[in-house]
C-alpha cells in the first residue's frame, strides 16, 4: 500500500488535484498541503468543532475525516465561504455583536450556523443553541453567538 | 473483502470515521490498514420489503433521522436520531459504525434492542449471517461479529407501537449517563446503565401488568448499574428510575 493518495476535488469552488499522505487529516491537509489556515485545529478528536468545514453540503468535523476522504468531495473552508459573501451578513452580526473574542472557535462557530440559517426554518434559541452544540467557545459565554445567528436568520426570513 | 483477508485483524473497517478516526486520532488504535466503505453504495440507504425496514450500515444518522419510511414504521429511530452528538457528528457517523462499534451508552444499539431488530452481516465466504440484536451485543465494545465480518444492514419489524427514546446526560449530545429506548409493546431498552443494553422481562411485564410503580420498584432491585467516571453505580439506578416515570407517562398520554 502506498503511504499517499491522489484526491481530486473541489475547494472553495476550484478544482484541486494533489497527491496527500493517507493518514493526514482533512483539516490538516487543508492546512499544510493547501495552504489554508482558517480552520483551526483544537482538540483533535471530534469534541470541540473548531476544525468545522463544510463538505458535499452539511458541516462535518475535519479533524474526523481523513484526507483521502476528501476525493470527489465539494469543499468550503471558512476563506472561500468568506470570499463568496454567502455569510457577510452572518458575519457582520458577529462582529456588531462582539461574538468572539479570542477567535479561534469563530470560522466553526460560522460554518455551523450557516448551515442552520440555510436550512432557511425558523429557530428558537434553544434550537440555535442546539445547533451549536458541537461547537466550543471557551471565551464568550455563548450568549452573543446566539444573538448574532437569532438575528441574522430573523433578517433573512424577513427578505425572504 | 479481499483487501481485509489479506490484512488481517490489524485492518479495520472505516464506516463514519467519527470513533474510529478519534481513537486513530488519540493512538488509540493503530490500524495496519483502514478501508473505506462509503463508496460501496449498497450499504446504504433505506427501504421497505413487506413488513420490515431495512437499513444499510453506512446510512448516516441523519438520513436515518429525516427518513419518512423510518418515521412511519420505526418512529423510534426517527426520534432517537437528535440524541446522537451534534449535527456534525450526524452528518458523517453511521448506524451501522454504531451497531459495530457497540459503545454501551449509545442510541442505536438500545433501539435494535427495543424494536427486536436483526442485524445482517458478511462473511468471507460470502453468505450472509443473520444475528437477533438480543444476541449481539456482547460486552463493551464487543459484538458478535467475527473479525473479518462485515455488517451489511439491519432488519427492522415494522411497528405499531408508540415509541420514545429520552435520556440524561450531562450536556445534550454527550454519551448518555442514562437512557432509555421505549416502545409501547411494552419494551424498554436501557442504556448507559451496564456493559451493553439491557431489557428486563420481569420489568416490562411489570409496567404492562401492574404500573409504573411496580416496574420502578422490580427496576430497583433488578438493575445493577456499572459506575462511571462520573455517577455512581446508586445514582444511575434512581436515574434509570425516573427515565421509566418519565417514558411510561409519555407512552399512554
Amino acid at each position: 500500500m502506498s503511504d499517499e493518495m491522489m484526491v481530486a476535488f473541489t475547494l472553495n469552488g476550484a478544482a484541486m488535484r494533489r497527491r496527500v499522505p493517507v493518514r493526514l487529516h482533512a483539516v490538516d491537509a487543508l492546512r499544510e498541503v493547501f495552504g489554508l489556515t482558517g480552520s483551526h485545529v483544537a482538540c483533535e478528536h471530534g469534541s470541540c468543532g473548531a476544525c468545522t468545514i463544510r463538505v458535499d453540503g452539511a458541516a462535518v468535523r475535519g479533524c474526523l475525516l481523513l484526507a483521502p476522504q476528501l476525493d470527489g468531495a465539494d469543499v468550503w473552508t471558512i476563506e472561500g465561504l468568506t470570499a463568496s459573501g454567502a455569510i457577510a451578513d452572518l458575519q457582520a452580526a458577529f462582529h456588531k455583536r462582539n461574538a468572539m473574542q479570542c477567535g479561534y472557535c469563530t470560522a466553526g462557530m460560522l460554518i455551523t450556523s450557516a448551515e442552520l440559517l440555510q436550512a432557511g426554518q425558523p429557530a428558537t434559541r434553544a434550537e440555535i443553541r442546539e445547533h451549536l452544540s458541537g461547537n466550543y467557545c471557551r471565551c464568550t459565554g455563548y450568549q452573543a453567538i446566539v444573538d448574532a445567528v437569532e438575528e441574522t436568520l430573523a433578517a433573512r426570513r424577513a427578505v425572504a | 473483502m479481499a483487501l481485509k483477508r489479506a490484512e488481517g485483524e490489524e485492518a479495520r473497517w472505516l464506516a463514519g470515521g467519527q470513533s474510529l478516526v478519534p481513537m486513530m486520532n488519540l493512538r488509540m488504535a493503530a490500524p495496519s490498514l483502514v478501508i473505506d466503505l462509503s463508496r460501496i453504495r449498497e450499504l446504504s440507504g433505506i427501504s421497505l420489503h413487506g413488513e420490515t425496514l431495512r437499513i444499510g450500515a453506512m446510512t448516516r444518522h441523519a438520513a436515518v433521522g429525516a427518513d419518512p419510511l423510518v418515521s412511519r414504521h420505526a418512529p423510534l429511530l426517527a426520534q432517537a436520531a437528535p440524541w446522537i452528538a451534534h449535527p456534525a457528528i450526524r452528518a458523517r457517523g453511521t448506524i451501522g459504525g454504531s451497531l459495530a462499534l457497540a459503545d454501551p451508552a449509545a442510541e442505536w444499539p438500545a433501539c435494535c434492542l427495543a424494536l427486536n431488530a436483526t442485524l445482517v452481516a458478511l462473511g468471507m465466504d460470502g453468505a450472509e449471517r443473520r444475528i437477533a440484536a438480543a444476541d449481539f451485543f456482547q460486552g463493551i465494545y464487543a459484538t458478535a461479529l467475527a473479525p473479518d465480518e462485515l455488517l451489511l444492514r439491519v432488519e427492522i419489524p415494522a411497528q405499531a407501537a408508540r415509541s420514545t427514546l429520552r435520556e440524561i446526560a450531562r450536556r445534550h449530545g454527550d454519551y448518555a449517563t442514562v437512557g432509555l429506548a421505549a416502545t409501547s409493546a411494552p419494551a424498554l431498552a436501557f442504556f448507559g446503565v451496564a456493559d451493553r443494553p439491557l431489557r428486563f422481562a420481569g420489568v416490562e411485564a411489570a409496567l404492562a401488568t401492574h404500573g409504573v410503580d411496580a416496574a420502578v420498584a422490580l427496576l430497583r432491585t433488578t438493575l445493577e448499574p456499572i459506575a462511571d467516571l462520573y455517577h455512581a453505580a446508586a445514582t444511575k439506578s434512581h436515574l434509570a428510575g425516573v427515565l421509566l416515570r418519565r417514558v411510561a407517562e409519555e407512552l399512554h398520554a
